[in-house]
């Protein structure tokens, strides 16, 4: 995609406006960079400054004196390392189960003929136009009489088998959709059963997109909020996003600076992940964009 | 752009029930065919389970709910018509919410999808460097939605940094998430750089599937940059316009944990969309049956601007998706 770019701009009609072009280009570029990184710098620099100065003027970029003991009272005062290991460990297990259950039907959708997969796809992919808002009021009551509020299980289990799997079963289908025949009609030859077909020729092809999966999946439960909002009530319980929410003192005025600080622990470790493998970021959020 | 229902390989139709009494016959694959029936339905068979359970039940029940009431002290449930209905018919919060929702709807695609594709079309210029602006322009869509707006809101405070950095220059700022424009104006800006990274990639690669040979013939017809912008990148960029509008569309009625965060609905419910409203009726006056009344509204409105969009694109896409 890249190389059919270099071919084209008319660089013939060199006019004495091209001269001006590139530097211009870069300009706009850099003050439209501004908004998109300026906030996550304000986070990381604000969450170093004592109380009194993350609100003083002139504003402060850059921490000359960094106050690392704000970290420290975000993880001592507050139980952000244990909110830290529920969002991991659920966001690991969603990640795996999606990875698994929607690789499963993916698989069926796209290459096994059995009756009724006709109209199943359309209806299981209309999963993807509820927003959560609409159902949570009845899974709401269906985990209360189940007596799980405040436990991990609406976390983990709705989202692996519920609508936000369906975006995982779309991306698995379009991938298994294009594996040629040959290959299969090949194991079929060997002696493979279709379990065996699925397991042993289509899913190690289909790492690309498994990868897709994973990404936006893990993602989706690591920014998870409206769920365990209304699942959690003890704050030993909570994931990051509704524990950061919760920096506040005894008047509920924002201890900015700490509330920052604990931001800044669950945004770094995912931007560098992001800037490190960001070709697979950018194709596999991509996708989520391609939802109909 | 490829249609995402396209089949590259073509599927052999699939057989009905019936050919168990044949005998397997010369077809390679008889005895697969009706394996096949079977192992299918295996294979969907979770996510068709969690499918009934977890979006088919609480769909039906969220639409039983909303014509009940529920007596929150002793838990009773009864039956009571429209009432639900009516309420938010008759709510005086009503016109304030419907407008917070449509501002903020169009606000947010409008600006959306222009700044995507104004961002794309600058990626798209060949220079250097490209990959790292690109990287910079997607960086929010990864960083935690909660940690992005909490940082927003320290930002926009009365004493915060836009406001600061405005004064140095010599303009006196807004308060901006308490004023009565400019809280609209500060969420959907809020959003529109969170997430304008993902349309951004969706425009990048569209813009690069424009055939460059439509775009020199119409430059040798003498048509000038914005002419052929126009008049052939538009047009063969339209299908990716159409999807991301959608998606922006539904996606803009689902702001939520901003709303929570910057406004609370606030200043007068100016900023009140109607998720945050559901979420205040349900969850915070503990009303199930207003509630739900408020989420079957939510999905006939998101189910009604799909089909709409759909049934647009006919004219909107001058050719086939």
């Amino acid at each position: 995609m890249r190389r059919a770019a270099t071919t084209t701009l008319p660089h013939r009609n060199a006019r004495p406006g091209r001269r001006w072009r590139k530097p211009l280009l870069y300009a706009v570029m850099v003050v439209a960079a501004i908004p998109f990184v300026f906030p996550t710098w304000w986070m990381i620099t604000s969450s170093l400054l004592p109380e009194n100065e993350v609100l003083s003027y002139p504003p402060k970029l850059l921490p000359l004196h960094p106050q690392w003991s704000n970290y420290k009272t975000a993880f001592a005062n507050y139980p952000l390392a244990h909110q830290y290991f529920n969002s991991l460990y659920i966001a690991v297990l969603v990640t795996v189960g999606t990875m698994v259950f929607s690789s499963l039907s993916g698989y069926a959708f796209a290459r096994i003929p059995f009756p009724g997969r006709k109209w199943m796809f359309p209806l299981i992919l209309s999963g993807l136009l509820i927003p959560t808002e609409v159902t949570i009021i009845p899974l709401f009551k269906m985990v209360d009489r189940l007596g799980l509020t405040n436990t991990h299980w609406p976390l983990i289990v709705i989202p692996i088998l519920g609508a936000p799997s369906v975006l995982g079963t779309f991306v698995m289908r379009q991938f298994f959709l294009a594996i040629p025949d040959e290959l299969e009609d090949a194991g079929r030859m060997d002696g493979l059963s279709r379990y065996g077909l699925y397991f042993k020729i289509a899913l190690p092809l289909a790492r690309p997109a498994l990868a897709s999966v994973a990404i936006f999946t893990f993602l989706n439960s690591w920014n998870m909020y409206l769920e365990p909002l209304v699942y959690e009530t003890d704050k030993n319980n909570f994931t990051l996003p509704v524990a950061l929410t919760q920096y506040t003192d005894a008047y509920g005025s924002h201890l900015w600076n700490i509330q920052l600080a604990a931001s800044v622990t669950t945004v770094v470790p995912v931007l560098i992940v992001f800037i490190v493998a960001q070709r697979h970021f950018v194709e596999g959020l991509a996708q989520t964009g391609l939802k109909g | 752009m490829h249609t995402s229902k396209a089949q590259p390989v073509p599927q052999p139709a699939p057989q009905p029930v019936s050919t168990r009494h044949r005998p397997p016959g010369p077809g390679r694959f008889g005895a697969w065919r009706r394996k096949d029936s079977v192992s299918g339905w295996l294979f969907i068979a979770p996510q068709t389970l969690g499918f009934l359970a977890f979006v088919v039940y609480p769909l039906v029940a969220v639409i039983y709910y909303s014509f009940h009431s529920s007596n929150l002290l002793s838990g009773v449930t009864t039956y009571s018509g429209t009432k639900n209905y009516s309420q938010l018919l008759h709510d005086p919060a009503t016109p304030s919410v419907a407008r917070a929702t449509l501002l903020f709807c169009v606000g947010l695609v409008a600006i959306n999808i222009s700044a995507a594709l104004f961002l794309a079309v600058l990626l798209n210029q060949r220079l250097r460097g490209t990959t790292v602006f690109r990287t910079l322009f997607f960086s929010p869509v990864v960083v935690s939605l909660v940690a992005w707006t909490i940082t927003w809101n320290f930002l926009l405070q009365d004493n915060g940094g836009v406001n600061a950095i405005l004064h140095t220059i010599g303009i006196q700022g807004p308060n901006w998430l308490r004023g009565g424009n400019s809280a609209m104006v500060s969420v959907v800006i809020v959003q529109v750089f969170k997430n304008v990274g993902l349309n951004m990639v969706l425009f990048l690669a569209a813009l690069q599937g424009v055939p460059q040979s439509l775009l020199e013939a119409a430059e040798l017809d003498g048509a000038g940059p914005w002419r052929r912008f126009r008049s052939v990148t538009l047009p063969m960029i339209s299908p990716t316009t159409l999807l991301a509008t959608i998606v922006t569309v539904s996606g803009s009625l689902q702001v939520f944990a901003q709303i929570q965060i910057l406004t609370e609905g606030g200043p007068d419910n100016r900023t009140n969309v109607l998720v945050y409203f559901f979420y205040q009726q349900a969850f915070d006056n503990h009303d199930f049956g207003y509630g739900a009344a408020v989420a079957v509204v939510l999905f006939a409105v998101i189910l009604a601007l799909t089909l709409i969009q759909w049934r647009l694109r006919k004219k909107w896409v001058p050719f086939e998706l």
